[in-house]
């Protein structure tokens, strides 16, 4: 049995009662990884020199019994768009190759004092820009369930490394989905926070009003202790939230009696598999013996989000993407006679096709004459979709439906057409765009795949999510299941 | 018929500092076409009298004390960068010989 079955408590405890070093765990992650990498390629930088001189560093002060925090020397994998110091941060793009971050994201640090083990930085399509982990620049990660078919995306090296057992637990970004949906595709509970419940800085930006960073772990108690651990306001980030940081563990009570979840017709409706939709109705069944009701809603502007995402995630992402022009740091094109010529042939040689096509898209929004059109129209768009959410929120608790309409698709499938490989994304982005918090937990499996649970809650209300997922995850099996290797 | 012209696609990637090839112009110009009608489905909604979204938190003016903090060392900001002498980033010529 792998290490990393076990609960960041039960794995706290052992290093505490001198069952287990931290050099154990260290050992783990790099055994494991050794064995199953060349499968998965869910890792784009190792950092095993470092994990191994802090490991031992570690079981040194364990050895003099120093008291330690809940998440001291557990093993974790970062998404490559988290900037780390002296640790190669790319986001999965040419133009980042051999980037060397000066500074450490708010999160990272965070991570520093939790005393966490940075493993490496995971694979991811480049920028956050996509479904499935095949617009990385260096390599697709494969599904560890079966690895012929993706992982999802964008964090899908965060999904599939938790999933395959090379690391405890680990960090990933979600704009559109992109913690949400590679969870439910490889099996692990993944959660977006509030926007503004943790610190943005340091994550190189796709789209800043929709961005987060959150936590992919493999139960959902890991997952309220990852949370606490990277949560709350920042300086540096003037678009955190100044709200208090509740132990959400605490909200882990197994009691979900009266519990009012709304379950919206949108969300079980055309384009959803039967597979998904019949694992939720289980799911409702399952919290509906705990004794909580449920009953159906509307989000009558569902159907827009897709379009409204587009515009603004592009438009956002057209700005933030300036930054990449060859002056201050990543890939600088040769030989251009000029400043200008030097900006577009770097960015024409540095940037993959999905990036270029979303600049392009944004830069279009964006001009003069379409702005009101284009860009005006998917904010306004954007404030009909947040009303639908309030006006839910303000009867029901919850608001349950499948994360994905399908389990993962195979690698290669959806490539050809852009809004094919959008659609996967139909039931996570309006969560994005109302700002709301959302968690993808195991429901089910279809032909040996996962299926993903999707609770979303009101704005800082992860507590409720967390008990609602708590209590399925207690009552049900699927997070005892391992993908075999 | 496209709704976007070759000329405009072209002037896209002016603004967006994107170098482009003949070919990748015609490709791009199907994509964003296809991209835009797609968005056009937003033309079904009346939203004459809704306000825009730009921060789904009711935060706004987030200020903080205006205290001098000493930056980073010059030459850890110079590390990354592809050029640079004395202190200084050095980039191509930016006038037009």
């Amino acid at each position: 049995m792998s290490l990393f079955e076990h609960k960041v408590s039960d794995l706290h405890e052992r290093l505490h009662k001198k069952e287990l070093t931290v050099t154990d765990l260290v050992n783990e992650s790099y055994e494991r990884i050794g064995q199953v990498e060349s499968q998965v390629k869910a890792f784009l930088t190792l950092d095993e020199e470092r994990a191994r001189v802090k490991a031992k560093e570690l079981d040194e002060r364990l050895a003099r019994g120093e008291q330690s925090g809940m998440l001291f020397g557990l093993p974790i994998g970062v998404k490559d768009n988290i900037v780390t110091k002296n640790l190669r941060t790319t986001c999965a793009s040419k133009i980042l190759e051999n980037f060397d971050p000066i500074y450490d994201a708010t999160v990272a640090q965070k991570l520093n004092q939790a005393e966490t083990i940075t493993i490496g930085k995971l694979n991811m399509d480049e920028f956050a820009m996509g479904s499935s982990n095949e617009n990385s620049a260096y390599q697709a990660t494969r599904n560890p369930w079966n690895t012929d078919y993706v992982p999802g995306g964008s964090s899908g090296g965060s999904a599939a490394s938790v999933a395959a057992g090379e690391v405890l637990f680990s960090l990933g970004s979600d704009t559109g989905g992109s913690i949400r949906q590679p969870a439910a595709y490889c099996g692990v509970v993944g959660l977006k926070p509030t926007y503004g419940r943790v610190s943005r800085y340091g994550l190189v930006a796709f789209a800043s009003s929709l961005d987060q960073i959150g936590p992919i772990t493999r139960t959902v108690e890991d997952n309220a202790y990852l949370l606490e651990a990277i949560s709350g306001v920042d300086p540096m980030d003037s678009t955190s939230a100044n709200v208090q940081v509740p132990s959400f563990v605490n909200a882990l009570t197994g009691d979900v009696k009266g519990l009012k979840i709304a379950v919206p017709k949108e969300y079980l409706g055309e384009g959803v598999s039967e597979a998904a939709r019949n694992s939720v109705l289980a799911a409702l069944k399952v919290l509906e013996g705990l004794g909580a009701v449920w009953e159906e809603v509307s989000l009558p502007h569902s159907k827009y989000a897709l379009a409204a995402y587009y515009l603004l995630s592009s438009s956002e992402a057209s700005a933030n993407l300036q930054r990449f022009d060859g002056v201050r740091y990543g890939h600088r094109a040769d030989n251009a006679e000029n400043l200008i010529e030097m900006y577009k042939q770097t960015r024409a040689e540095g940037f993959g096709d999905e990036v270029k096509r979303r600049i392009m898209l944004g830069t279009f929004s964006l001009s003069s004459g379409y702005y009101d059109a284009y860009y005006k129209k998917a904010q306004k768009v954007r404030t009909l979709i947040k009303q639908d959410f309030e006006n839910v929120f303000a009867k029901y608790d919850v608001i349950i439906g499948p994360t994905t309409p399908t389990p993962a698709f195979k690698i290669g499938e959806n490539t050809a057409d852009p809004l094919t490989m959008y659609a996967n994304d139909i039931l996570t982005i309006p969560v994005n765009l109302a700002g709301v918090p959302g968690i993808s937990i195991p429901c089910g499996f279809s032909n040996g795949l996962p299926l993903g649970l999707q609770i979303i809650g009101k704005h800082f209300d992860e507590s409720t999510i967390y008990r609602t997922a708590h209590a399925f995850e207690q009552a049900t099996e699927f997070h005892k299941q391992f993908p075999k290797l | 018929m496209s709704r976007i012209s070759m000329e405009q696609v072209k002037h896209v990637a002016h603004l967006a500092r994107l170098g482009i090839t003949e070919q990748e112009a015609e490709k791009m110009q199907k994509e964003l076409d296809l991209m835009i009608s797609f968005a056009e489905l937003l033309n079904e909604l009346d939203t004459e009298e809704v306000k825009p979204t730009f921060h789904v938190l009711d935060m706004k003016n987030v200020m903080r004390e205006d205290i001098p903090q000493k930056g980073l060392p010059i030459e850890e900001v110079l590390r990354n960068a592809p050029d640079s002498k004395d202190g200084h980033i050095r980039v191509p010529s930016i006038m037009e010989k």
